[in-house]
């Protein structure tokens, strides 16, 4: 296979059969905390996406320019997480300089990004399983694109559920999206025979 | 192994700093808003240094919104009237804005932020609140972790106070906060003496303001202090009173009360004073006095957990229990209290089981 259509392979089994989210689990505190609303869902996705994909790119080559050729790969932890939260707040100072209302809509929970695991997973997954540049790349833009692919999915699933289910007192709330979250990942594994990546 | 060290350290050093100096670039182009124009009730206008929150920037005016929490959306006192477009409602104003408020576009000026010119509405004594540059003239020992500090004003020279009222300190830059931060206290003092301002302070632990004034401040010093603030002052009515303070709250009620005294206001008042132990006890040779010049005041002090030592033969019990034993059901009384918001809460819900409507409560929380 060549790279390109290894990378496109990739990119695609990122974003479905090994969804960041729904089969690693990685990710969920603000899956579930933002997933109310399908505009805030909306806003958390995409810059997920910038983020993932920007951090993936630097990170790599992070990885590979410094960290290897030095031998301190040791460090991958501590480097990774200080690029993630230099991004995030760079993407916290451009969404307001932008747009009043995506910064309004997402708030506080935009810091939340930094601590998001399903970024710091991403780049770390990259490179354990040795990825090539473009490789990473796809990897890092399609496991955003899931990750906003399922909580946009939740959010709407959620509106929906507000508007005309009754569900058991004991199950609102967390416990519900859970559920949710777990019938969605089974469907999700149905895509598991179309790719696999290692 | 050496050389394998150093390189870890340096190579972690040079993306630090990378990182930063791209931090500080995106600060000075995309995080700089340049100058923009703030007026306010139509007629006020000043021009301003964009992005920092309205709350301080119009207190870098001068202009002091009241706040007690100094602006970390705790207190929800800053509300101002937006009349221009700022956008919507951020989270962490929600729960403070009451839905007719929102229909007015009332916002909490220390969470927005002022990105371009804005209009806004605030009340037009506001102007009147000044920052004043005080002497601190004595600090005393009211009780292990109380202080009176007693600031005498250099410029301008005379405040006009209600008695009640609060005013805000300025602590300055020192060694435990590397930026000047500003918490609210009530005077204690009597508003006749207008060249001067006495505070009644609780040591809280950890805190930015009160380790500065107990640990770094001392007699001599100048402080900066502004204000007034406050809705919590005697109302002008015949009706019988109740005050209720724990702690630091004891400062608002006794300048409420030397201010009756001095005015020769008589109505019928009873004072709960809820502490702990003996220890947590002050004033007490004051209020006793106070009890002569206003011949139908009293003064009753509770103790929640009395020691063996302290031989108490007054009123045991917590506050609400005392007030629950005092207070006739359908009484109407004013009820003034000051405390902690628990104590507050809780004597509340007492006093409106007594069938004691809102209107008729009256209180200053501490955050």
């Amino acid at each position: 296979m060549t790279e390109g259509l290894f990378a496109f392979g990739v990119f695609f089994a990122a974003i479905f059969t090994n969804n960041i989210l729904l089969t690693n689990y990685l990710g969920m505190c603000s899956f579930l905390a933002v997933s109310k609303e399908l505009k805030t869902s909306f806003g958390l996705g995409m810059a997920v996406v910038f983020v993932m994909t920007c951090t993936s790119v630097i990170n790599w080559l992070l990885y590979h320019y410094i960290l290897v050729p030095y031998d301190i790969v040791y460090l991958r932890f501590i480097a990774f997480i200080i690029v993630i939260a230099a991004f995030v707040q760079l993407v916290e100072l451009v969404i307001e300089r932008l747009s009043d209302a995506l910064y309004a809509a997402l708030g506080i929970f935009l810091p939340l990004i930094t601590v998001n695991c399903a970024i710091l997973g991403a780049s770390l997954f990259m490179v354990i399983r040795e990825y090539t540049f473009l490789s990473g790349l796809a990897y890092g833009a399609g496991s955003g694109i899931g990750w906003a692919i399922a909580i946009i999915a939740m959010a709407g699933i959620r509106t929906k559920l507000n508007m005309r289910s009754k569900v058991p007192f004991g199950l609102t709330g967390a416990g519900i999206t859970l559920v949710i979250a777990g019938i969605m990942a089974l469907a999700f594994m149905g895509f598991a025979g179309m790719i696999t990546i290692t | 192994m050496l050389s394998s060290f150093l390189i870890a350290v340096i190579a972690m050093c040079g993306l630090a700093t990378f990182l930063a100096v791209l931090m500080v670039i995106a600060d000075l182009t995309v995080g700089n808003y340049g100058e923009v124009k703030i007026t306010i009730n139509e007629e006020t206008e000043m021009t301003v240094e964009g992005g920092k929150p309205l709350l301080s920037t119009l207190m870098g005016e001068k202009l002091f919104i009241p706040s007690a929490c100094g602006g970390r959306g705790s207190c929800g006192f800053c509300k101002v009237k937006v009349v221009s477009d700022i956008g919507d409602y951020v989270a962490t104003e929600l729960p403070w804005i009451t839905e007719e408020e929102k229909k007015e576009n009332i916002r909490l000026s220390c969470q927005i932020k002022v990105k371009k010119d804005l209009a806004i509405q605030i009340p037009e004594e506001l102007f009147n609140v000044k920052e004043y540059r005080t002497r601190v003239e004595r600090l005393r020992d009211l009780t292990y972790d109380i202080k009176e500090v007693t600031l005498k004003l250099i410029d301008p020279p005379e405040i006009k106070i209600r008695a009640g009222q609060y005013i805000q300190f300025q602590t300055p830059e020192y060694e435990l906060s590397s930026e000047s931060v500003y918490r609210a206290y009530s005077c204690s003092s009597v508003p006749s003496r207008k060249d001067t301002v006495e505070l009644e302070i609780r040591l809280v632990p950890n805190g930015i303001c009160t380790t500065y004034i107990f640990q770094y401040m001392k007699e001599g010093d100048e402080v900066t202090i502004n204000g007034p603030y406050g809705e919590f002052y005697l109302r002008d009515t015949d009706a019988e009173i109740v005050f209720i303070a724990g702690g630091s709250g004891m400062a608002p009620i006794k300048s409420i009360l030397l201010d009756m005294a001095e005015k020769g206001i008589d109505r019928k008042a009873t004072y709960f004073f809820g502490a702990r132990t003996t220890r947590d006890l002050f004033l007490v040779d004051e209020m006793r006095e106070l009890e002569k010049r206003l011949p139908r005041f009293s003064f009753v002090p509770a103790l929640s957990a009395p020691t063996e030592e302290d031989k108490w033969t007054g009123e045991s019990g917590l506050i609400t229990e005392v007030l629950d034993k005092h207070l006739k059901e359908g009484n109407k009384v004013e009820a003034y209290l000051c405390g902690s918001p628990g104590m507050i809460d809780a004597s509340v819900g007492v006093l409106t089981k007594k069938g004691l409507p809102e209107q008729l409560i009256f209180y200053d929380k501490f955050a």
